[in-house]
């Protein structure tokens, strides 16, 4: 007796501690990176000049009602068919880039091309392609953004495609590659040159229901 | 010694769970990193599309949000079903957005001004004319860099 050990603390509950801290930072936690489609609002009406008329051929028009249906080309379809439908058209003819000519003869009602200079690939045939997107007022949201979607997606396969057979690699990659190698990036701007992204949004119509 | 213990049963030595706690800690650790608190409390419903060509945004110092759709349930008695826009933590209108993006211009540096990316996030609910209001509101002040917030999917389905 008298001397008497300090008696060691007991670490046994440290780890219900720990846990319950962990838990409490497992719940609270959001890996919430934001994501999304980009898009680039045209600037506003009073300072660009009125557009020029654009022939019929060259635009694809796309509809969606507010019962969140589409037309598309006068044509109702599903939302699913929309990718294909718009890579037909903004590659406009099915054996781009080979055998076509200025007016795409071959193809009346696709878009015709426009002879464009282009670094890296030089001269080449670029469609006159113009998608223009109207919706309704009582489209909703979801369907909105599929479109979108369906539509950039369509632009990024046909980008792929093309890189893939130009240069071996697909666009994605050159996307990936483009900050740290000069020869990626103006790859991947030469492929975007060929392929330009040019959806256009009409004001919307009211026509179903508001808001 | 030996000579009382049963043959055979020689009873396994318990694990030793001395190491638990270290590694229970560096999980915790590591969460207690890649949190990051919610900033503006949501009072509106917001349920994002899906959608498979998604981007990420870079620079979250560059991004100004506005979010839009129903009100909360616990809102609901006081502000009604009707989307409404929220902008930082409060309820607004249409008329308010020029003043909105003022703020948010004031907040970034001079050089930054111009490349604020404006991410909308929208419920998937939401009819497009709110959307669209705002959309022209934004192009009015020259907030022209958008984008749709939306999860990420595989493949998106007709309905």
């Amino acid at each position: 007796m008298g001397k008497r050990d300090i008696s060691e603390i007991n670490a046994g509950s440290m780890a219900d501690i720990a846990f319950l801290l962990l838990i409490f930072f497992l719940v609270t936690t959001t890996m919430d990176t934001d994501k999304g489609l980009i898009r680039r609002l045209p600037p506003p009406i009073d300072n660009v000049e009125p557009p020029d008329k654009v022939n019929q051929r060259n635009i694809f028009e796309i509809l969606v009602n507010a019962n969140d249906q589409l037309l598309v080309e006068g044509e109702y379809i599903q939302v699913t068919e929309l990718r294909a439908k718009a890579k037909e058209f903004i590659r406009s003819s099915p054996s781009y880039p080979k055998g076509i000519d200025e007016n795409n003869s071959g193809y009346l009602n696709m878009p015709a091309f426009k002879m464009t200079e282009i670094p890296i690939l030089g001269n080449m045939y670029v469609s006159k392609q113009i998608i223009s997107l109207q919706n309704d007022n009582g489209t909703s949201y979801e369907m909105y953004i599929k479109v979108q979607n369906e539509l950039v997606a369509a632009y990024n396969e046909l980008r792929n495609e093309f890189a893939q057979d130009k240069f071996g690699k697909s666009y994605v990659e050159l996307v990936k590659q483009a900050g740290s190698s000069d020869l990626a990036k103006d790859k991947m701007k030469a492929v975007k040159k060929v392929f330009p992204q040019r959806i256009s949004e009409a004001e919307p119509k009211r026509v179903g229901g508001d808001k | 010694m030996s000579k009382f213990r049963k043959k055979g049963k020689v009873s396994q030595p318990a694990i030793n769970t001395a190491s638990l706690p270290d590694i229970v800690f560096m999980l915790l650790f590591f969460f207690m990193v890649t949190t990051v608190m919610r900033e503006t409390s949501l009072k509106v419903e917001n349920i994002k599309p899906e959608a498979t060509e998604v981007s990420k945004l870079e620079k979250k110092s560059l991004v100004a949000y506005i979010y839009i759709g129903k009100p909360i349930a616990a809102l609901q008695a006081q502000f009604g079903t009707a989307p409404r826009i929220q902008l930082n933590d409060v309820f607004a209108e249409i008329d308010e957005i020029p003043l909105f993006v003022d703020m948010e211009r004031d907040d970034r540096s001079e050089a930054e001004r111009n490349m604020i990316t404006w991410s909308l996030k929208v419920d998937a609910k939401t009819k497009m004319g709110i959307v669209t209001d705002v959309k022209q509101a934004l192009r009015k002040v020259n907030a022209l860099k958008l984008n749709y917030s939306t999860r990420k999917t595989d493949k998106i389905s007709n309905k």
